[in-house]
């Protein structure tokens, strides 16, 4: 009894121990990353480039799931407010959920699944075939030309990604909410231009999508640079990428929202 | 195994001693190996005996455990990240299957390291690059992505890209892996016509003893981490030595054992059924 124990303890220890080091390891990655951001940021290029396969090519999903997720506020959010007599407020209701919670996190939820599992499974099959290892023979730093391109191209995406899905989604809203179900256009319209504040909400939703974009670039960048160069490697890198960037995001969201919200 | 030695005074890379340990597993044991300039040198070996570990040392993705590694008079693992990036760029190296970078044409993928390491207009490179693309008789396919190339074409991309810049060294991992009679005798030639038309050394490191005893100039031949023997191609193909004669002649008999070594004897094997680790469910 006493070794079993002792064996459940020794494997919780060493799993605690390999998430330290990889957490380590990771940040030090991190690290080399922005160090090694002069190439990205000097031939933009490149990371335009790269803007157009994370970002440019995500927009169908992201601009679809913005329009279903604002048409869906749209019905709920009159369904409630309608009990109290207040359904003219539903245009708040809509633009607040989406700006400050909404957008950002389903965006970068969206983000991670699309582009980050993308970017994990196209680095990790370059480094299978041992193209960052030519690179690095050509006296080419993989990190500044194949990561950073693809960390920046995240970061930059990410915040344009969740301004267009919320601006998808109170068009939705105003769909459903005003042409469907007849909600007064004037009151749609005004009430959220009332209460919307620019600083304490848009600015704050915008620093959110930016912090979620950090997160999944590095994890995404990271997770296919660190894989085993087999076919078995790549495919759990593409895997953990997509649950560790979304569980990430998620608790991400709550501290974001415990500093950025206290009333 | 005391062989003429290639060694002039000045040879481009000096291996003196090098040990070389991976996880306490040792990969290389006492390794000297001298490369002389302008010369094509193989290292043969079966597979998993360490030649491709003594390409990684020589181009500095590995560092010894002891013992130094010299190219063109510098300890290579001694030198920091700069120093060892500008050795690189006058190293050239063909990949097993080519690595060509996946998302770039042929032409491309040549222009890389021109367009990186150099600031030489567009014009003079698309003509340098069209001048290596010939030199491998694929000037056709400029415009095509690797996924469009057959194995021996993609080779021979690989080989013009590790020649763009006109290396002092072009190290070759199993150029003849996987290709068809044809395409194994056209990258011979090649290794051979650009070492010498460039003026620059070669290591080949391969299993296909056939083709490279052709092409080279001296061979040394690994086994588990030592080298065993070493000589030129005709010394090699006349040799006695059990090893090489064995590798040479394709033999399954001799001193490389057809089993992998196991502490369970046959019989024992047989009788007992499946142990624990192969019963998964």
């Amino acid at each position: 009894m006493v070794s079993v124990g002792r064996r459940i303890l020794q494997a919780l220890g060493r799993r605690v121990t390999d998430r330290l080091w990889r957490l380590g390891f990771g940040s030090r990655f991190l690290l080399a990353t922005l160090l090694h951001s002069g190439t990205a940021l000097q031939r933009f290029q490149l990371t335009i480039r790269e803007i157009y396969f994370t970002g440019v090519l995500s927009l169908i999903i992201i601009l679809v799931s913005g329009l279903f997720v604002g048409m869906v506020l749209g019905l709920q959010g009159y369904d409630t407010l309608q009990r109290y007599g207040s359904s003219e407020a539903l245009g708040v209701l809509v633009a607040l959920s989406l700006v400050r919670e909404l957008g950002p996190v389903v965006s970068a939820l969206l983000f991670a699944s699309r582009a980050g599992s993308a970017i994990t499974a196209e680095i990790g099959l370059m480094k299978a075939t041992e193209q960052l290892s030519a690179m690095e023979m050509m006296a080419v730093n993989p990190i500044a030309r194949v990561v950073a391109p693809r960390f920046w191209a995240g970061v930059i995406s990410m915040p344009l990604l969740a301004a267009l899905f919320s601006a998808m989604g109170i068009f939705g809203g105003y769909l459903v909410g005003v042409q469907l179900i007849g909600v007064d256009e004037g009151s749609f319209w005004s009430q959220m231009q009332a209460s919307v504040d620019f600083r304490e909400d848009i600015i704050n939703g915008v620093i959110k999508s930016f912090v979620f974009g950090v997160i999944v670039s590095w994890i995404a960048v990271f997770e296919g640079y660190d894989s085993d160069p087999t076919a078995e490697g790549v495919s759990g890198a593409t895997t953990r990428t997509v649950v560790n960037s979304s569980l990430a995001i998620l608790f991400a969201d709550f501290i974001l929202t415990a500093f950025m919200f206290r009333g | 195994m005391e062989a003429a030695s290639p060694n002039p005074p000045d040879p481009l890379i000096r291996l003196t001693d090098v040990n070389f340990s991976y996880d306490r597993r040792p990969i290389l044991t006492g390794i000297n190996m001298s490369i002389p300039r302008g010369k094509v040198v193989a290292i043969m070996g079966l597979s998993g005996c360490g030649k491709t570990t003594t390409l990684r040392l020589i181009g500095g993705q590995l560092k010894p455990s002891s013992g130094e590694v010299m190219v063109d008079g510098k300890v290579v693992h001694a030198l920091d990240s700069d120093g060892l990036y500008e050795l690189r760029r006058r190293m050239g190296m063909l990949f097993q299957f080519g690595a060509l970078f996946t998302d770039m044409s042929v032409f491309d993928n040549i222009a890389f390291q021109m367009r990186e390491h150099t600031d030489l207009p567009e014009e003079l490179i698309h003509d340098m690059v069209m001048m290596k693309l010939h030199a491998v008789g694929l000037r056709g396919t400029a415009n095509l992505m690797p996924s469009e190339l057959s194995g021996g074409m993609a080779r021979r991309v690989a080989l013009a890209r590790a020649v763009a810049l006109d290396p002092m060294l072009i190290m070759y991992d199993e150029p003849f892996a996987g290709l068809d009679p044809i395409s194994l005798s056209i990258v011979g030639e090649l290794i051979r016509k650009l070492n010498d038309a460039l003026g620059t050394s070669s290591i080949v490191v391969t299993h296909d003893v056939q083709e490279s005893l052709k092409i080279v100039d001296y061979v040394y031949f690994v086994s588990a981490g030592k080298i065993v023997a070493e000589g030129t191609a005709e010394e090699i193909k006349h040799s006695t030595e059990p090893y090489v004669h064995q590798f040479v002649w394709g033999e399954p008999d001799g001193p490389v054992n057809f089993h992998y070594p196991t502490t369970r004897p046959y019989g024992e094997e047989m009788s007992s059924g499946p142990s624990k680790k192969q019963v998964w469910w």
